[in-house]
């Protein structure tokens, strides 16, 4: 933390509300955000919390700015700590400085010493004892009405956002907003550096969405009616958004016994006809693989979401890495040529789900989103997504055709799909190699064409202006993926208040690799910068295998379970481009 | 192939001209013709019917016939056969495969079909060994046959498919043979008949591996008592039978597991006005 002009180029304000599990940061974090979309701006909140399944130390990690933002800070401008429950394991999570200004509650004991070091401005506020004079009344609700009014969120948006959340009446709601007036009227008189500058609406329409709600609402968008899935963090909430949605929409979400069901529940689903998705993390991924291949072999559409967390085995169940990428790439056995792609932000989730629909059923072949716990849970304020007219359109053999044959060698390779109850088409998917009329086969010749015939499905496609995210110009270019793209684009934005322009490039298309294309991309560019959250550098090992790379190359990657941060990225860009 | 559309297809009909891999005097050509019996009687058009399973000699079963087929992974038949079922009710689905497919590496899905109860029918072709991966012993094998892999025997206890089936949720339970064609084309239409998960275990010898089972056409006979739809009743049974009674041994009435599904009653602009603001 040294670059004043860092700091200056950082928009918004970033607050984190701390306290003991039941003590409401989560709802006070979750109202701060409404208001927020109520006063005109954008917003991000994500959650953490001990190792407790209930209770335990939480802490809601929010970003609020005029303009829209993807990731959180380097830094926080505000801790509020409802009382200071093990704040100190949140040291890494939520990191202060000079800047920084630490509010706690003077009945609730010391403050960590270790944690509150670098800040040398604390602020008293009795929570507790302000709350116990409203009957009904809660330390958060204090929190939010002093935070609030600190960083100059207006009073009616405050007010509203804990109407909207409590509903229009209600003893709850009379004491939540007699406590957020309290707050209020407590900050009174006290100067804040940390202000956000409201921007009334320009009429633009948000959504709050997470990242795990986006890309269930964009495989329903494709056309997803089945989902069959075993619950695991962080897929878990992508999967109970999407229950009462499929059901709404006339679709179906089972509850299988275990991954090898799921997967399995759902090749039978699209194979019946039924665009159809299971979503997972790590170690359901890991299981599913077997029959990821049988995807392939029979030419099956899927979807599979992968929320990427901490791994190998359990690992870190609750934080962000992207390192089921080599998996994802090449953890079918055989050669068993699949679609891996990646959305990019919060928003991107939904975009790229549809999209992931949309080339499953087009190539009749499995696709692996790659999505991760800092996406899938991170809730944020978006520009409501505009229309993408992706077309999820299987091909389909006609009704009584003759000499039908399913795995037919066709220029694209795509074979019109015969659906069961379709008469005269009756044929036999398999696993097995196989004949083009699907009858199994260890000739050598149907084994080659068969490869061939999938292969050609990728290779032959055109995957359109999705595949990647360019943004601007310079001979220095930061190549990532992810959720990694948020931090970058920061980082980029404040290497151009230093003078230093960089280019981005963002790939969503993981598998099959796009050589021409990226290269296409990266012309005229002399250095590039691989930025991606994983130990051993998985994203920039696959750059190297799959592309002729002509520039100089950095690798910047490293492990969760902390974000990456665009200080570190902006640091690393700075140093790199001094002759 | 071919067949006039307005006649109801034979028998011969339902199967397939590709030849079987299967050795000859293999049970499971039985079970085939009973299976082509059982679906002729029915009335059912070849393409209202789908055969799903997974790998093993029995699981070949799918392409034999002339209906919709799907021959997936080793172990997983029912959780193809319960996704298809759940998003195509209007379709007829059968999931064959041997006793190492069903009650070893596909034993956790047996357990959960049978809670689940789809209306499905799960044929399992026990010949108490791997045929395919040529005479191991699998989970219905008896402790002390000997066998390369486990020389002397697994010493291990069979599983006992039926009873877990009852105790497990299945709807529909029972034994056949395949050397008895009439008598397990009948019981494969029953089955079928019978709403959510029927279960047919049936008896069928691998001549390579288990020579002695073609024995079991002296051992096999008709259940001497009726079936019930008492679950106690029939696990008593079970338990206590030489596991030679052939028959239904039991047909419960419990509500088949099916989501409704094809009617919307909301739009995708309805789930998005939860996230505008
Ligand atoms: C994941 C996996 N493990 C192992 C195998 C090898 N394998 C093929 S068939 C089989 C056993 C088949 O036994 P059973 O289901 O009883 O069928 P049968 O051949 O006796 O009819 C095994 C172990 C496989 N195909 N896939
Ligand atoms: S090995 Fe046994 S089960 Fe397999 S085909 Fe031959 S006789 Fe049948
Ligand atoms: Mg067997």
């Amino acid at each position: 933390m040294t670059s004043a002009a860092r700091t200056k180029a950082s928009p918004g304000v970033s607050v984190a509300m701390t306290g003991s599990g039941g003590s409401g940061v989560m709802t006070a974090g979750n109202m701060l955000l409404e208001a927020a979309a109520l006063a005109g701006c954008y917003g991000l909140m994500s959650r953490t919390s001990g190792p407790q399944i209930r209770g335990g130390e939480a802490a809601a990690l929010i970003r609020l700015a005029g303009e829209p933002i993807e990731g959180h800070d380097d830094r926080f401008d505000l801790v509020i700590s409802i009382d200071w429950l093990n704040l100190e394991r949140f040291a890494a999570e939520i990191p202060l400085d000079s800047k920084s200004i630490a509010i706690g509650d003077p009945g609730q004991g010391e403050p960590p010493a270790a944690m509150l070091g670098p800040v040398t401005r604390r602020l008293a506020l009795p929570m507790k004892a302000l709350a116990k004079k409203i009957p009904g009344g809660r330390a958060n609700m204090i929190a939010l009405g002093y935070v609030g009014s600190l960083i100059g969120l207006p009073e009616d948006a405050l007010a509203e956002a804990v109407r909207r959340t409590l509903g229009a009446e209600g003893d709850r709601l009379t004491a939540s907003l007699a406590g957020i007036e309290a707050g209020r009227l407590a900050a009174a008189g006290v100067d804040c550096p940390h202000r956000l500058a409201p921007r009334r609406s320009d009429g633009a329409k948000r959504w709050l969405i997470t990242g795990n709600e986006a890309a269930g609402y964009g495989a329903l968008k494709g056309g997803v009616r089945f989902v069959a899935a075993y619950p695991i963090t962080p897929a878990t909430e992508m999967l109970e958004w999407m229950s009462p949605a499929l059901s709404g929409l006339g679709g179906v979400l089972v509850q299988a016994e275990d991954e090898l069901a799921s997967i399995n529940m759902v090749i039978g689903a699209s194979y019946g006809g039924t665009p159809a998705l299971t979503a997972t993390s790590g170690p359901g991924f890991a299981l599913m693989t077997e029959s990821l291949g049988l995807a392939v072999a029979a030419e099956v559409p899927i979807v599979v979401v992968d929320v990427m967390r901490s791994g190998p085995s359990t690992g870190i169940p609750t934080k962000s890495e992207q390192a089921d990428l080599n998996i994802a790439l090449y953890g079918v056995h055989g050669d068993a040529p699949h679609v891996v792609v990646a959305p990019n932000s919060v928003a991107d989730c939904l975009t790229t789900t549809h999209w992931a629909v949309h080339l499953a059923e087009s190539m009749q072949v499995p696709v692996v989103v790659l999505s991760d716990q800092s996406m899938g849970q991170t809730r944020m304020l978006i520009d409501a997504p505009r229309d993408k007219d992706f077309i999820g359109e299987r091909a389909v053999a006609a009704a009584n055709g003759q000499d039908y044959k399913r795995y037919a060698l066709t220029p694209s390779g795509v074979s019109p799909m015969a659906i069961p109850g379709t008469p005269s088409l009756m044929y036999t998917a398999d696993g097995l190699e196989h004949s083009e009329r699907g009858t199994p086969s260890s000739q050598a010749r149907d084994h080659l064409a068969q490869l061939d015939k999938r292969e050609r499905k990728l290779r032959s496609a055109d995957f359109g202006l999705h595949w990647a995210e360019i943004e601007g110009e310079g001979e220095i270019a930061v190549l990532t993926w992810g959720s990694c793209t948020g931090p970058v684009r920061e980082a980029i934005a404040r290497a151009r208040t230093d003078g230093v322009a960089v280019k981005l490039v963002s790939l969503r298309l993981l598998s099959p690799s796009y050589p021409d294309r990226l290269a296409a991309a990266l012309e005229g560019v002399k250095r590039v910068l691989v930025v991606e959250q994983t130990h051993s550098g998985q994203f920039y090992r696959y750059l190297r295998a799959e592309h002729a790379l002509n520039a100089e190359l950095r690798a910047m990657h490293r492990p969760g379970p902390l974000p990456m941060r665009p200080g570190d990225i902006h640091r690393e860009l700075v140093e790199w481009s001094r002759p | 192939m071919n067949a006039p559309v307005a006649t109801l297809p034979a028998a011969k009909d339902f199967k397939s001209d590709t030849k079987p891999v299967w050795c000859p005097g293999c049970g499971d050509y039985g079970v085939l013709t009973s299976l082509a019996r059982a679906l002729a009687d029915l009335g059912f058009r070849r393409e209202e019917v789908a055969i799903v399973s997974g790998i093993g000699c029995s699981s070949r079963m799918p392409a034999y016939t002339n209906c919709y087929g799907f021959h997936g992974v080793h172990g997983r038949a029912l959780a193809v056969a319960t996704g298809l079922k759940v998003s195509r009710p209007d379709l007829t689905v059968i999931a064959a495969g041997g006793d190492g497919d069903g009650y070893s590496i596909g034993g956790n899905h047996f357990l959960h079909a049978c809670r689940r109860n789809v209306d499905l029918t799960y044929i399992v072709m026990d010949n108490h060994v791997y045929g395919m991966t040529k005479g191991q012993s699998s989970p219905t094998t008896e402790p002390d046959w000997d066998n390369a892999l486990t020389p002397g025997g697994t010493g291990l206890r069979p599983f006992q498919p039926l009873v877990i089936a009852l105790a497990s949720g299945a709807n529909f339970v029972a034994r056949a043979f395949s050397g008895d064609i009439i008598g397990t084309a009948d019981i494969i239409a029953k089955a079928v008949k019978s709403r959510g998960f029927s279960f047919v275990e049936i008896l069928s010898p691998c001549v390579t591996f288990r020579p002695e089972q073609r024995d079991w056409k002296e051992l096999a006979r008709p259940s001497p008592v009726a079936p019930t739809d008492d679950p106690a009743r029939a696990a008593r049974r079970i338990m206590t039978d030489d596991g030679f009674n052939i028959g239904v041994l039991y047909a419960g009435d419990r509500k088949p597991y099916q989501p409704e599904i094809g009617r919307a009653r909301r739009s995708l602009q309805d789930l998005a006005e939860e996230f505008a603001r």
